[in-house]
Order: structure tokens, then C-alpha cells, then sequence
């Protein structure tokens, strides 16, 4: 590892479904890159756009957001308003200029283990790409 | 074509003496509307009572001293207001006002909404030194013609959203030619057709359309293309960011005179932001250096988050703004590419929620579409 660049991925993953979709994707054994910090939160529509702001310019390299598979949501219809938000702040990443790459959307559900690592992998080959967050280092923020 | 009446008296002056009319009438209890006050004769939104206090009213005086948009949800917030009001308003005040009604933060019964095709606001520095009526001249005659008058508001110019929506009466000032002594009010609801009732002047046919006002559309929007590809605020980037928000105070004036901002507690204000020792620790750890105080990025498009989807565009951010930051510029781009997401124009459609109140099951596919059940 020493030398190699090492993305961190902040994730905010629901309750319901993405969370319990990790903690699948662990009991089970399953390997995916050790990039993902995640965040806990009770729906993926409590996750004001702010927070992921908050996170991209603190210095994560990406900003995950999971939550369950519009259709299944715990609270049913947390997710299409996620959905909405995600919208709004990708179309304003866009305006100003930002990386869109680096805030991702996903719908994860509980039994989905595989398809957090596939995601976190996914995401983690990409940044490496893109290399480390601007806003990490010596940023006058 | 819709009814309208004319009146022959320049539209200054027509409104003027319609106000008077409505309070002496008691058609209203009160007139909100721009007022010259004090020896100087400073323009400053006014609640009057009395209709010979209107005689120094100046109801479409190209300023926006505030947004009369929040000062009417300030006034409706708790309860309507008990007696009529009649309000002048510019076009995005008025979308601004009903979008507060859409936020909760606004009573729009017992409002009489009276509104005029705009043709921009001077700056806020005009107020000060006085410059305002040699400018009136060449400002009417550019709006005769259909013309983006000189020295407005950069969002002025831009705005595209010049014709009033939600008025219940809308005096025709673009393609009105300025010396000539007649205007003509549209009426566009019942409310605005029962206070003309008595009035001076001849009931009509009449339409707000005009070659004026296709031509100032087209302009406009030529003005807009022009504004959002400027390099100074196209897609900054965080280089441009820090270039742009680094000369913040953080005076939160942008915040304050912002219509739509209208939360008592701004999160951005609150404890939880506070910059504390061990923010600076949690900074520096990753850092080599760091803002002090820290967070004009985080605050900017924080607030940008939580309120540009209503963003109307009136520009009072920018016009407040002691360090020339083109806030207004910025957020009403965002916001333009925001509502085109949603196909969605903030303060239009009184009956429409707003975009992050409701959703569609089936939409926005590029971010994965719904689960086909199994």
C-alpha cells in the first residue's frame, strides 16, 4: 500500500437497506476495497445536500450516497426525494464547475452485499483515475 | 386580448392616483408601496394609511431598496393582514412573495397585487448619491422601445421574467411610450376588476403583447446568454471558488436582504458552524493551511443548496454585497439550471409545489430507475 494512492470515500448509506447491505457484504466475507467510511443515517432523505458540500470540500475524494431501490423505500417515498435533491446538486456541481464525478447516487438494497462491494469498487477505480480531491490539501477554503 | 382600463394620465401617475383612490374609497387599508421620503427624497418601500401621503409615492421607480416580497411575507407570516393591501411589486418580488406562500412564510389573502412590466432596478448605490431621476429619462425611452436600459442590475438585465405573474392587475410599462400622457392597467383577476370599479378612465380591450415586449424578450435573453458564459462566474471550478468567495466577510448581508432566505436561525449562524479549536486541529490535520475564519465556500453553497431552487433572480444579494461578489449572478445561474432539471419557474404557478415537496415515481432515470418487482 505505502506510496499507492488510497481514495476516501465518505458514504451516507440508509438504515434500511445500504447499511444493512455493508454489514451483508462484511458477515459474508466479502472483499472490496478498504476505501469507504460510512455514515450511518436513518434515510437517505435525511441527507441534506449540505452534508455531502460539507464532506466534498472537507476533503473526501468521493461522496456516497446510498440508500434503498426507489419503489422500496422503509419510509415510502424517502428515496424519490433523495432522488430529487441528488438531482438538484449534481445540476449545481455542473454550474459551478465541480466534479460530478465525485458525488454518487446509488441504490443499494439490504440483501444487495455483492453490489456494495461492486459499487465502492467502481467508484474507488474511477477516483483513482481522477486522482486525489482538490479541496484535500492546502485549500483557502 | 383581455379587459383593461385606459386611463389618460401617464402610468406614474395614473397609478399614483389609484392608490389615492383605493384608500380614500376604503377599497384598501393600506398601500405598500415605494415612497420618496425625507428631504432628499430617498426611495424606501412605505406602508401608508393615508392617501394624501402618496402625493411623494413613487410606485414604479426603477429601485428595490429591499425585496417587497419579503417585506409582505414578513407582514402576512402569522396571520393575513386584517384589512386589504394594496402592493406594488416588481415582477420577481412577486414571484419571490408567492414563493414564501409556497414556503408557509406568507398570506396572500387580502392582498391586492398590482404589478407592471419591469424593466430592471438600478443599483442600491444610486440611492445614495442621488443620481436617480437624470436616469428615469433615458430609462423610460429604452422601455418604450423594448430597450435593456443602461445601468441596471446585471440579473436585471438578464431576466426574462419581465411580465408579472400572479398580479392582479398589471399596468403596461414596456412598448408604453413615455411621453404621451396614457396607460393602460390589464385586469387579470376579479379581485383587480372590483377595486377598478369607479375609477377614471375607459374600459377596453386590450393586450400586454406588444413588438416592444418581443423585442425586449429577445434581448433579454441574448443579455442572459451572455452573462452566464461570462468567465467571471461560468464554471468556476474550486480555483474559481476560492478566488470569488475568498474576498467574503461574511457579513451574511446576502443572506439577510435574500428573499427566500427566511429562516429565523440560519443553520450557517448556528453553534454547530461555530469555528472552534478543535475544527482548526480537524482541519490542519489534513491541511497545510487553512481560512480564519473558515467555511465562506461551505456557507455559500450551502445556502446555495438549501434555497436556489426559489431563487427569483432579483439581485438584492449582489447589490448588498460590500466586496462585489456576483452572488446574484452565481445563484441565479444555479438556480436557472436547477428549475430547468425540474421544469420548474420559481414564483410562476401558485398552485404548483415546489420541486423538492414532490416527487415523481418515474423520473430523472440517470440516476437508476425504479425497482421492477420480481
Amino acid at each position: 500500500m505505502s506510496g499507492r494512492y488510497v481514495p476516501n470515500i465518505v458514504g451516507f448509506f440508509c438504515n434500511w437497506c445500504s447499511y444493512t447491505a455493508a454489514d451483508l457484504a462484511g458477515v459474508s466475507r466479502r472483499h472490496y476495497p478498504p476505501t469507504l467510511r460510512i455514515i450511518r443515517v436513518m434515510c437517505s432523505s435525511r441527507v441534506d445536500p449540505h452534508m455531502v458540500v460539507t464532506a466534498f470540500l472537507g476533503g473526501a475524494d468521493a461522496v456516497l450516497v446510498g440508500g434503498c431501490h426507489p419503489g422500496d423505500c422503509h419510509y415510502v417515498t424517502g428515496n424519490y426525494r433523495t432522488r430529487r435533491r441528488f438531482a438538484l446538486l449534481q445540476s449545481m456541481f455542473e454550474t459551478l464547475g465541480l466534479d460530478t464525478e465525485r458525488i454518487k447516487l446509488s441504490w443499494i438494497a439490504a440483501s444487495e452485499g455483492n453490489r456494495v462491494g461492486q459499487v465502492v469498487a467502481s467508484l474507488t477505480e474511477a477516483i483513482e483515475r481522477l486522482g486525489p480531491n482538490p479541496t484535500r490539501e492546502a485549500m483557502f477554503l | 386580448m383581455s379587459d383593461a382600463l385606459t386611463i389618460a394620465k401617464s402610468p406614474e401617475e395614473a397609478l399614483r392616483a389609484f392608490l389615492q383612490f383605493l384608500l380614500r374609497e376604503k377599497k384598501v387599508g393600506a398601500v405598500l408601496t415605494l415612497d420618496r421620503i425625507g428631504k432628499s427624497a430617498v426611495p424606501a418601500y412605505s406602508l401608508i394609511t393615508d392617501a394624501s401621503e402618496l402625493e411623494s409615492a413613487s410606485p414604479l421607480l426603477p429601485m428595490m431598496p429591499a425585496n417587497a416580497g419579503k417585506l409582505l411575507a414578513e407582514l402576512t407570516e402569522l396571520a393575513p393582514s386584517p384589512e386589504p393591501i394594496a402592493a406594488v411589486l416588481k415582477p420577481c418580488e412577486l414571484r419571490a412573495l408567492v414563493e414564501l406562500r409556497k414556503l408557509n412564510q406568507a398570506n396572500l389573502d387580502n392582498l391586492l397585487l398590482i404589478s407592471f412590466t419591469c424593466g430592471g432596478v438600478f443599483p442600491l448605490a444610486l440611492r445614495n448619491d442621488g443620481g436617480i431621476d437624470e436616469r428615469l429619462l433615458p430609462y423610460r425611452d429604452a422601455l418604450a422601445k423594448g430597450e435593456v436600459a443602461d445601468g441596471i442590475r446585471p440579473t436585471c438585465r438578464a431576466c426574462e421574467h419581465f411580465v408579472p405573474y400572479n398580479a392582479d392587475l398589471t399596468v403596461a410599462l414596456v412598448g408604453t411610450p413615455a411621453g404621451d400622457g396614457t396607460s393602460t392597467f390589464l385586469i387579470n383577476s376579479d379581485r383587480g376588476a372590483e377595486v377598478l370599479e369607479g375609477f377614471e378612465g375607459n374600459r377596453t380591450e386590450a393586450k400586454l403583447e406588444s413588438v416592444a415586449l418581443d423585442t425586449l424578450r429577445a434581448k433579454r435573453a441574448e443579455e442572459a446568454s451572455k452573462l452566464y458564459a461570462a468567465p467571471e462566474t461560468a464554471a468556476l471550478g474550486l480555483d474559481g471558488l476560492v478566488s470569488v468567495f475568498g474576498r467574503c466577510l461574511s457579513c451574511r448581508g446576502c443572506s439577510n436582504v435574500c428573499p427566500i432566505c427566511y429562516c429565523e436561525l440560519c443553520y450557517f449562524e448556528s453553534a454547530v458552524e461555530d469555528p472552534t479549536p478543535s475544527k482548526y486541529e480537524a482541519q490542519l490535520s489534513h491541511r497545510k493551511a487553512t481560512r480564519v475564519p473558515p467555511g465562506t465556500i461551505a456557507f455559500h453553497l450551502g445556502r446555495m443548496t438549501h434555497m436556489v431552487i426559489s431563487c427569483v433572480g432579483c439581485g438584492m444579494c449582489s447589490d448588498v454585497c460590500p466586496v462585489g461578489i456576483p452572488v446574484a449572478t452565481l445563484f441565479s445561474m444555479a438556480g436557472r439550471s436547477a428549475a430547468g432539471v425540474f421544469a420548474y419557474v420559481p414564483g410562476k404557478d401558485l398552485d404548483e409545489d415546489l420541486p423538492l415537496k414532490k416527487y415523481e415515481a418515474d423520473e430523472l432515470s440517470h440516476l437508476g430507475v425504479e425497482r421492477i418487482e420480481s
